[in-house]
C-alpha cells in the first residue's frame, strides 16, 4: 500500500471532454420531427456527469481498492461486528443468472427456485433461533430493529396498552436506542453489574406496567452470557412486557442455546455478521426478523407460504405492521446465507460457535498480560479490554488502534461499549488460524513495548498508510460533501439530441 | 467444517494456554435449561454437492434473462458494463467494513465522496448521502426528514406515488405522531393539483411526489412547488436516475429533497433486491440528513483524505436522540451505481435514455394501433406507460408467458376496476423486432 504516494484524483479531476467508455446503438424508430417528451418537461443542460474511458474506470476503481483493508486482505479483530470470512461459493452461486434476472413483480410460478430457497432459509433460521416464524424482508440489522419494536408496539396496542418505555443496557448498541425512539418509544438505560451483566436490581427497579420491551444481545457485547436470562424474562413477561433479541451476538451460540428458548419473543438476525454475507463497506445487509407464536401476525407481509411442491407470497395478515421494503428484501444477501447454512449443515454451524469462543478466549488469555481487562474471567465470541497495564505516558485507545494499522491489522471496535472506558473491543471470529491470532498478539506486545519506550510513534501513527489522522473536525465544521464544479471542461449543450429524438408517428 | 482452519494441535495448544481440557468447557456458564442437544438441520455439503443444488433451483427460476420481459412497476432491466462486476466483486471493495478507521477505507471513503458528488450533480441537489436501502425507505426518511424540521401534524403523498412506497412510508410514519393524507388521482394517472392546493396549509411538513410516478408518467412539478413552499412545507421528489439525463431534475422543479431509486444504474432486478436509496436535498438541510456521510478534508501531512463526518447526528453517537437509525449504507450497489456512472457518462446515459424513450413511445403507439385497446396513462412519458386491454391483464399475460414473454405490470393487483389495464415497461434492453413480436402475440391474444 506504502507505493501509492500519489493522491487519486476523483472521477471529476480524471474527466476529460468527449472521452467515453460506454455507447449505445440508435434505435431504427427514432426518426421522425416530432419531439417525444414535450420541452418544458426537459432539462435545459446535460447533466454534469464525468467522462472517462473504459480504462480510466477500471484503473481508477482498482487504486481506490488497494487503499482499503478488507477481509480478504487482512484481520479485522471488530467486536460485536463478527467479521468473519465471506465464502467465495456464496457469490458465486447466489448469482447465477436465473438469481440476478428474476423480477420481483414476475409470475409466481417463474420464481419456484428463488422461493424455495427463500422459504428453506426461513425453515433454518427458524430452527436455528427456536421460534415460530421469520420475515426476511428488513434490508439491514437496524431496519430489522424498527420493525421489531414496531410489531411490540402493535401487539401492545391490540391488547389495549399503550405502553410507552423500552428499556435497554447500557452495554447496548446505539441503533437499539435510536430504533425505539423512531418508533416512538421513551428509552430508559439499565445499568451492568460488577460482572458485566445486567444488573437485575435496576432492571427491577425499572420494570413497571409502562415497559414495553428490553431489548438484549445475548451475549452482550462485553463478551458475557447473560445468566439470568430465564429470570430476565420471567421479570419482562410479567409486566406484560416482550424481550427483544439483538442477533448482532448470535455467532457463539449457534447450535448450543436459542433465543427463543431463553424466553425471547422476537428475534433479528443480522446475515452480514453470522452468516457471513459481505460487509460491502457498509452494506448491503439482511436483518431477518423472527417472532414467536403470537406475534406471528404482526410481521411484515408477505411471507413465504408452500403448498405441496409449490411456494407462493402469503397474502398479508390483517394484523401484519406493513412493508418496510419496497419488495422482498435483500434476497440476493438471503441466497448467499442460505448458501451458508447448506454448506455447514448443522454440525458446522455448532463448530462456528465453538470456534468462535475459542478463538477469543485464546486471545483474552494472552492479551490479558498487557492490557487492564475490566471483567476479568472467561468470554464468549467478544472481549472489551482497556487501556495497556504498563502506560507511563497515558497511550490512549486511539493511539494502539492507529498503530495496528502499520502492522496491518484493522482497529479492534474503540470506545464502546460506553461503559468502559478507553474501550478497545475485540471478536476474532472462528475463521481466523491460531497463526493469525499469535501473531496479533505479538504485535500487540510490540505496540506495548513502544508504548513504554517510543510513546510518540504511536500517537502520531499511522505512519505507513495512505493517509494519517484525517482532520475529522475541520470536516464536521465546514463539511465537503461533494466535488467542486467544474473540473468537466466539455461545454454544456441545450438538449438537441433530445429535441432531434423522434418518433414514427 | 470448511472455515475453521484449526488443526487439532492447534485446539488443543490453545485449550492448553486458556487452561481447559475442550473448547465445550467454555459454555459452562450457559444454563443447562436453554442449552441444546443439536439443532434439527441436515449435514453440510460440500461445494460440489451445494453447486448442483443450487443450479437445480437456478432451474427452476426464470427471469428477464430467459423471456421478453415488460415488467417495471420500480424494478428495471438495464444494460450493464462488464466493468461494473469486475470492480464491485473485488474483494477489496466487497469484504470491506464500514469505514469507521478512515486510513484503512479511504478507498471506500472515497468512492463514496464520487457517489454523493455523481448523485448531487445527476439530480440538481446541493449535498446528497452516502444511500439508503431502497428508494422506498429514502422516499420514507424524507418524510420523517421534513416530519423533524416542521415539526406539524402532516404529511401529503400523491397517490401516483409508488403504491409499495407509500405503504413504506405509512410504515414508517407510523412511529410519529403525523397524519399521511393521499392526493388523488386523476384519469390518465397524474395526481389532482388542485386537491393539493387546497391541502396544502400551515398543517403540512411536505409534499411527496414522484416523476416519472408508478404510472411513468412525466409530472408538472414546477406546478405545484411554489404552492409547497409558500405553505411553509418541503417539498420530497422521487425520481428515475435515467430519466435525469434527459428530464428536468428536481433542483430545477424546486424540490427540497430528492430521492430516488439507483437500481437502474447497473443493479440487476435480482427478485427485488438489493437496490440502492439515494438521498439528496438543499445545503440549508445538511445538518439534517439521516444516513452516512463522507466529507473531503486533510490528514495531519495536509494530504487529501476522506472521513465520514456529521457523525453527531447518528445512532451510535446519539443514540435515542439520533436523525435516524441507519448504520449502514448501501455499500456494494451504491458503488454499483458509481462505477456505472463512471462507465455512462452524460453521453451514455443520454444516449440510453434517448434510447429507452424512442422505444417506449413505439411500443406505446404499435400497442395502441391494436383494435380495442386504449390509453391508461395519457400524458408524456420516459420508458413506462400503460394501456388499458379489452380482456384482462391476467388472461392476457397468461398466454404471453406460453410465448416466452412476461407482459407488462397487471395494475388489476393495485386496484380491482383496473383489472384491464397494464403498465409496461420498455427500456433499453428491446428492440423494434421484440416490441414487434409482443404486438403481434397481444393481437393473437385478442382475436
Amino acid at each position: 500500500m506504502s507505493h501509492l504516494t500519489r493522491e487519486e484524483p476523483t472521477l471529476a479531476e480524471l474527466s476529460r471532454p468527449k472521452k467515453r467508455a460506454v455507447k449505445f446503438p440508435r434505435a431504427a424508430c427514432a426518426k421522425d420531427s416530432q419531439p417525444l417528451i414535450p420541452a418544458q418537461y426537459l432539462r435545459k443542460t446535460r447533466p454534469r456527469l464525468p467522462e472517462l474511458s473504459e480504462l480510466d474506470v477500471v484503473r481508477h476503481f482498482t487504486r481506490l481498492s488497494k487503499l482499503n483493508f478488507s477481509i480478504d486482505t487482512h484481520f479485522y479483530p471488530l467486536g460485536s461486528c463478527t467479521m468473519k470470512y465471506n465464502p467465495k461459493r456464496n457469490d458465486t452461486l447466489s448469482t447465477l443468472q436465473p438469481f440476478l434476472w428474476a423480477h420481483p413483480a414476475q409470475p409466481e410460478e417463474l420464481s419456484q427456485g428463488i422461493l424455495e430457497i427463500l422459504y428453506e432459509l426461513e425453515q433454518a433460521l427458524v430452527e436455528i433461533c427456536g421460534v415460530r416464524r421469520f420475515s426476511l424482508q428488513p434490508a439491514a440489522g437496524a431496519q430489522a430493529e424498527f420493525t421489531g419494536l414496531m410489531i411490540v408496539r402493535a401487539w401492545h396496542r391490540d391488547h389495549g396498552n399503550d405502553k410507552k418505555i423500552v428499556l435497554v443496557p447500557d452495554t447496548s448498541h446505539g441503533t437499539n436506542p435510536a430504533s425505539a425512539a423512531l418508533v416512538g418509544y421513551q428509552v430508559q438505560t439499565v445499568k451492568s453489574d460488577e460482572r458485566g451483566l445486567v444488573d437485575l436490581g435496576d432492571l427491577e427497579s425499572h420494570l413497571g406496567p409502562r415497559v414495553a420491551c428490553l431489548m438484549l444481545t445475548n451475549p452482550n457485547t462485553l463478551g458475557r452470557f447473560e445468566v439470568h436470562i430465564q429470570k430476565i424474562a420471567k421479570m419482562i413477561h410479567m409486566v406484560g412486557g416482550l424481550l427483544y433479541y439483538d442477533g448482532a451476538n448470535l455467532n457463539p451460540l449457534l447450535g448450543t442455546a436459542r433465543p427463543g428458548d431463553m424466553g425471547f419473543d422476537i428475534v433479528h438476525l443480522n446475515l452480514h455478521k453470522t452468516f457471513s454475507t459481505p460487509h460491502g463497506g457498509g452494506g448491503p445487509g439482511a436483518g431477518p426478523i423472527g417472532v414467536a407464536d403470537r406475534l406471528v401476525p404482526y410481521l411484515p407481509a408477505p411471507l413465504i407460504g408452500r403448498d405441496g411442491g409449490c411456494y407462493f407470497l402469503e397474502p398479508a395478515h390483517p394484523k401484519s405492521i406493513g412493508r418496510v421494503h419496497a419488495f422482498y428484501g435483500n434476497a440476493n444477501i438471503l441466497i448467499k446465507a442460505f448458501i451458508y447454512i447448506k454448506t455447514l449443515g448443522a454440525e458446522g454451524l455448532k463448530r462456528v460457535g465453538e470456534a468462535s469462543v475459542l478463538n477469543a478466549n485464546y486471545l483474552l488469555t494472552r492479551l490479558e498480560k498487557i492490557f487492564h481487562v475490566p471483567y476479568p474471567g472467561r468470554c464468549m465470541h467478544e472481549f472489551v479490554v482497556s487501556t495497556l497495564k504498563e502506560n507511563p505516558h497515558g497511550i490512549r485507545t486511539l493511539d494502539v488502534a492507529k498503530r495496528l494499522l502499520d502492522f496491518g491489522f484493522h482497529s479492534p471496535t474503540i470506545y464502546f461499549p460506553i461503559n468502559v472506558k478507553e474501550a478497545m473491543m475485540i471478536e476474532p471470529t472462528e475463521t481466523e488460524s491460531r497463526e493469525t491470532l499469535d501473531h496479533f498478539v505479538e504485535t500487540l506486545e510490540t505496540i506495548a513495548d513502544e508504548a513504554r519506550h517510543h510513546p510518540e510513534r504511536l500517537r502520531q501513527s499511522p505512519h505507513t498508510l495512505a493517509v494519517s489522522r484525517p482532520d475529522e473536525v475541520a470536516a464536521a465544521r465546514t463539511p465537503k460533501l461533494v466535488w467542486d464544479e467544474p473540473p468537466l471542461a466539455s461545454p454544456d449543450k441545450s438538449p438537441e439530441g433530445i429535441l432531434a429524438l423522434k418518433s414514427q408517428r | 467444517m470448511p472455515y475453521v482452519s484449526h488443526t487439532p494441535q492447534d485446539q488443543d495448544a490453545m485449550c492448553a494456554a486458556i487452561g481447559v481440557r475442550d473448547p465445550r468447557d467454555l459454555f459452562r456458564e450457559i444454563p443447562d435449561a436453554v442449552r441444546l442437544s443439536r439443532i434439527n438441520l441436515p449435514g453440510g455439503l460440500t461445494e460440489l454437492e451445494l453447486s448442483r443444488r443450487m443450479r437445480e433451483l437456478a432451474a427452476k427460476t426464470e427471469g428477464t434473462h430467459s423471456f421478453d420481459s415488460y415488467l417495471g412497476a420500480g424494478s428495471y432491466e438495464h444494460f450493464i458494463p462488464s466493468v461494473v462486476s469486475a470492480i464491485v466483486s473485488r474483494g477489496e471493495f466487497e469484504t470491506a467494513y464500514t469505514p469507521y478507521q478512515a486510513e484503512a477505507s479511504q478507498g471506500t471513503l472515497q468512492w463514496i465522496f464520487e457517489f454523493q458528488s455523481l448523485i448531487a450533480k445527476l439530480t440538481g441537489m446541493d449535498v446528497a448521502n452516502a444511500s439508503h436501502y431502497d428508494g422506498a425507505s429514502a422516499l420514507a426518511e424524507g418524510a420523517m426528514l421534513a416530519t423533524f424540521a416542521r415539526k406539524r401534524p402532516r404529511i401529503l403523498i400523491s397517490e401516483t406515488v409508488h403504491p409499495e412506497y407509500r405503504r413504506v412510508v405509512r410504515t414508517y410514519l407510523s412511529g410519529l405522531d403525523v397524519e399521511l393524507v393521499e392526493i388523488p388521482m386523476l384519469a390518465g394517472g397524474r395526481p389532482d393539483w388542485e386537491q393539493a392546493e387546497r391541502l396544502l396549509d400551515e398543517r403540512v411538513n411536505a409534499l411527496l411526489v414522484s416523476s416519472p410516478n408508478f404510472f411513468g408518467q412525466l409530472e408538472d412539478i414546477e406546478v405545484i412547488a411554489p404552492r409547497v413552499h409558500k405553505a411553509g412545507a418541503l417539498l420530497v421528489e422521487s425520481s428515475n436516475p435515467i430519466a435525469l439525463a434527459l428530464v428536468k431534475t428536481p433542483g430545477e422543479h424546486g424540490a427540497d429533497v430528492s430521492v430516488g431509486e439507483a437500481q437502474p444504474l447497473g443493479l440487476a432486478p435480482a427478485w427485488g433486491g438489493p437496490y440502492c436509496g439515494w438521498f439528496a436535498a438543499r445545503q440549508e438541510l445538511t445538518r439534517r440528513l439521516p444516513g452516512r456521510l463522507v466529507s473531503e478534508t486533510r490528514d495531519r501531512n495536509g494530504r487529501k483524505a476522506y472521513v465520514l463526518t456529521l457523525q453527531t447526528r447518528e445512532q451510535h453517537i446519539r443514540r435515542e436522540k439520533a436523525t435516524s437509525n441507519i448504520c449502514t449504507n448501501q455499500g456494494l450497489c451504491a458503488l454499483t451505481a458509481t462505477v456505472t456512472l463512471a462507465c455512462l457518462g452524460p453521453e451514455g446515459l443520454k444516449e440510453m435514455a434517448e434510447l429507452n424513450t424512442s422505444l417506449s413511445h413505439y411500443a406505446y403507439d404499435r400497442l395502441l394501433e391494436i383494435d380495442g385497446v386504449t390509453p391508461f396513462t395519457s400524458g408524456p412519458f420516459f420508458n413506462e406507460f400503460a394501456v388499458r386491454f379489452p380482456k384482462t391483464t391476467q388472461a392476457i399475460n397468461l398466454k404471453l408467458l406460453k410465448k416466452g414473454i412476461i407482459g407488462g405490470f397487471d395494475l388489476g393487483r393495485i386496484r380491482k376496476d383496473w383489472a384491464h389495464a397494464c403498465l409496461f415497461a420498455v427500456t433499453e434492453t428491446k428492440t423494434e423486432e421484440k416490441i414487434d413480436r409482443l404486438v403481434q402475440e397481444i393481437k393473437a391474444c385478442l382475436i
